[in-house]
């Protein structure tokens, strides 16, 4: 039976060309759109964990109250000890401390007089140690515009729009006039190794990038550090098990009462992200439900169509002695077929089309020249294991659904009007 | 089933109801059909025919008395039960042929086999059987539209009696054909009526038809107005 109804299939075209179709276009939007949200959040994700928040995130509770303005005399110290433990406590991560500050760049003139300044937004990661894993996050290597990478003390990158704003170029000389942890006015000189471009307007527009232990004798900061942050070794943020780390730390280690005891966060918390990734989880239920009450409606006319054309067929069928519920659940098997059949084609399709977008990216960085998020001015899609089955959900039960309704009125024929009708 | 009768109706009758008023289509119908029978129920539009073919052929069911198709008491019949005897035990063959234009005449004949979930090699060679009796197995590959109106109609008829059914129903097979091909129609339903010992039960306004029949019930107003029994040379 499956068989004979296939080949109906396949030589009526009417039957199976515009159901095909239609499944084909909402599977190849939902999968397409499903990879495309899920690569700008992955995106997303990583700039903010990379550039902001690590995986978990440990500052002194004071500092966490004003952590948007880098406040380093909030800043904790003692973190050598503090690393060692973590290390010890919870391997599974990458531990790396960083210091973000603030201050006022000054290029000077070939008279030491100044030429042009600006204010500045700094981060000090550990840049020369072998076992730091802050190069491989900040990709460093690649974002690498003119010169080269800091390899010893008093080397500073700094982001090339803001070089060009400057006017200053990998070799020159800039001077950072910032405050110490204590509050005291201070002012260092560094040699510029190289310019560098993140791709995030955030980073790009005025920022320089040090190693920690120039800015830790800069700001006199010597064993302190403004958070320290962790990975998972994989690189892949996992949520439940980032809870339970934060939960064990702060049960150890925080100090209700105690403003410079640290407390450790995690990214979702941290970004801001929490509500964030709660509504893009909810946008791709809300895509495909779209697409499946769209679609189911479209193919339920489609089905209705069908069953107009296809009402002398019905009626000889049911003539013959075929059970109601039978035709009925044929015709629910021709609609899985080209379910099937659709869903196959259009997550090839959205797979494909996203897979372009995962190598070449969408260039958005008109939309965030203004923007304090960390979102990447290329958009990519990512291609996951869920762009290959999420098209079928609205494929399978839209195309089932259509066909449900549509084919209710079978059980509304009547069959001692058969006589007339199949002699029309 | 009784041995003396395929088919028995006592004091049946069918009543539409049409707005405020009713119907009568049949009233009192008593008729016994034998394994065998080459019938014709004849008569006017409006007459019960198609009504009372409707009936015994399980398509529907009567408002009074009773209708014994094979055993079966059509009034009592479930839905289900009702397709199962049609499935089984009857055959159908309408005016317009209703053949299905994107199946072959093969796969067009082999569908009520599909449905008793028969093996693929029996199916085939009941089809082809039923191809060759009505002389169209050299077009087993060809499809309707490639057919003439006679042709259609024999494919028709070798879909009705493939599964080998005790009763067929045919309803004004001849109205949509040439005098021809009407003749020869109805030379296959005989021969397949002498070699299958198929019962046949028309219903027809077609002269040509009715110079076929065995027997020839005239119905009007619902009633058997005459039941005959025509001596036919062919049928000797």
């Amino acid at each position: 039976m499956i068989k004979f109804l296939f080949k109906g299939l396949i030589r009526d075209r009417s039957r199976s060309l515009f159901p095909v179709l239609t499944v084909v276009t909402g599977v190849f939007l939902s999968v397409f759109l499903y990879s495309y949200l899920n690569g700008v959040v992955s995106q997303m994700i990583n700039s903010t964990a990379h550039y902001q928040t690590g995986h978990l995130r440990i500052m002194t509770q004071a500092y966490a109250q004003e952590a948007d303005q880098n406040p380093i005399d909030l800043a904790f110290i003692g973190v050598d000890n503090l690393l060692q433990t973590l290390n010890e406590k919870y391997h599974q991560m990458l531990w790396t401390p960083r210091i973000k500050f603030g201050g006022l760049l000054d290029i000077p003139d070939e008279n030491k007089e100044t030429k042009t300044q600006g204010p500045v937004i700094g981060m000090a990661v550990n840049l020369f140690s072998e076992f730091s894993p802050e190069r491989k996050l900040l990709n460093i290597k690649d974002a690498i515009i003119s010169g080269r990478m800091p390899n010893k003390t008093g080397e500073i990158l700094i982001a090339d729009e803001f070089a060009k704003k400057l006017k200053v170029a990998p070799s020159d000389t800039a001077t950072l006039i910032s405050s110490t942890m204590f509050g005291s006015m201070t002012m260092a000189n560094f040699k510029i190794a190289g310019t560098v471009r993140f791709g995030i307007a955030a980073m790009d527009r005025a920022a320089i990038f040090t190693d920690i232990s120039d800015i830790q004798f800069a700001l006199d900061m010597q064993d302190a550090a403004s958070e320290i942050l962790g990975f998972f070794a994989d690189d892949i943020y996992n949520d439940e098990q980032a809870t339970l780390i934060a939960a064990s730390f702060n049960k150890e280690f925080k100090n209700p009462d105690d403003p410079f005891s640290p407390r450790m966060g995690t990214l979702p918390n941290e970004s801001g992200l929490a509500d964030y990734l709660n509504m893009v989880g909810s946008m791709a239920i809300i895509i495909i439900t779209i697409f499946v009450v769209t679609m189911s409606i479209v193919l339920w006319n489609a089905g209705l169509m069908g069953s107009l054309r296809r009402y002398g067929e019905i009626g000889l069928r049911l003539a013959i002695g075929e059970d109601k519920g039978h035709v009925y659940r044929t015709l629910i098997l021709e609609s899985v077929m080209i379910a099937i059949f659709g869903s196959v084609l259009g997550t090839l399709a959205g797979v494909g089309i996203a897979y372009l977008m995962q190598v070449h990216g969408l260039d958005f960085s008109f939309l965030f020249k203004k923007t304090s998020m960390m979102i990447p001015n290329e958009l990519r899609a990512r291609v996951t294991f869920g762009s290959f089955i999420i098209g079928f959900v609205p494929g399978i039960i839209s195309t089932v659904l259509g066909t449900s309704i549509a084919g209710v009125g079978i059980y509304k024929r009547q069959t001692s009007q058969l006589f007339k009708e199949l002699e029309v | 089933m009784n041995n003396s009768y395929l088919i028995k109706t006592e004091r049946l009758k069918k009543i539409y109801p049409m707005g405020p008023t009713t119907l009568v289509a049949l009233e009192g119908v008593n008729l016994i059909f034998k394994k065998g029978e080459f019938s014709g129920l004849v008569g006017p539009s409006g007459s019960g025919k198609t009504t009372l073919l409707n009936i015994i052929g399980t398509l529907d069911s009567p408002s009074q008395g009773s209708a014994d198709v094979m055993g079966r008491k059509v009034e009592t019949l479930s839905h289900k039960s009702a397709a199962q005897l049609r499935n089984q035990h009857i055959g159908f063959i309408f005016q317009t042929f209703n053949l299905l234009p994107v199946y072959t005449v093969f796969e067009n004949v082999e569908f009520p086999l599909l449905l008793q979930n028969m093996a693929t090699s029996e199916r085939k060679k009941l089809v082809m059987e039923a191809l060759e009796w009505v002389g169209l197995a050299d077009r087993a590959q060809s499809k309707p539209a490639q057919l003439s109106g006679g042709q259609s109609q024999r494919v028709a008829i070798a879909r009705a009696i493939v599964k080998k059914p005790e009763l067929v129903i045919a309803d004004e097979p001849t109205a949509n054909l040439d005098a021809e091909n009407s003749h020869h129609i109805m030379k296959t339903m005989v021969q397949l009526n002498k070699g299958l010992d198929t019962t046949f039960i028309f219903a027809t306004h077609d002269e040509k038809v009715m110079h076929y029949l065995k027997r020839k019930i005239s119905l009007n107003d619902g009633r058997v107005e005459k039941d005959e029994i025509l001596e036919r040379e062919m049928w000797k």
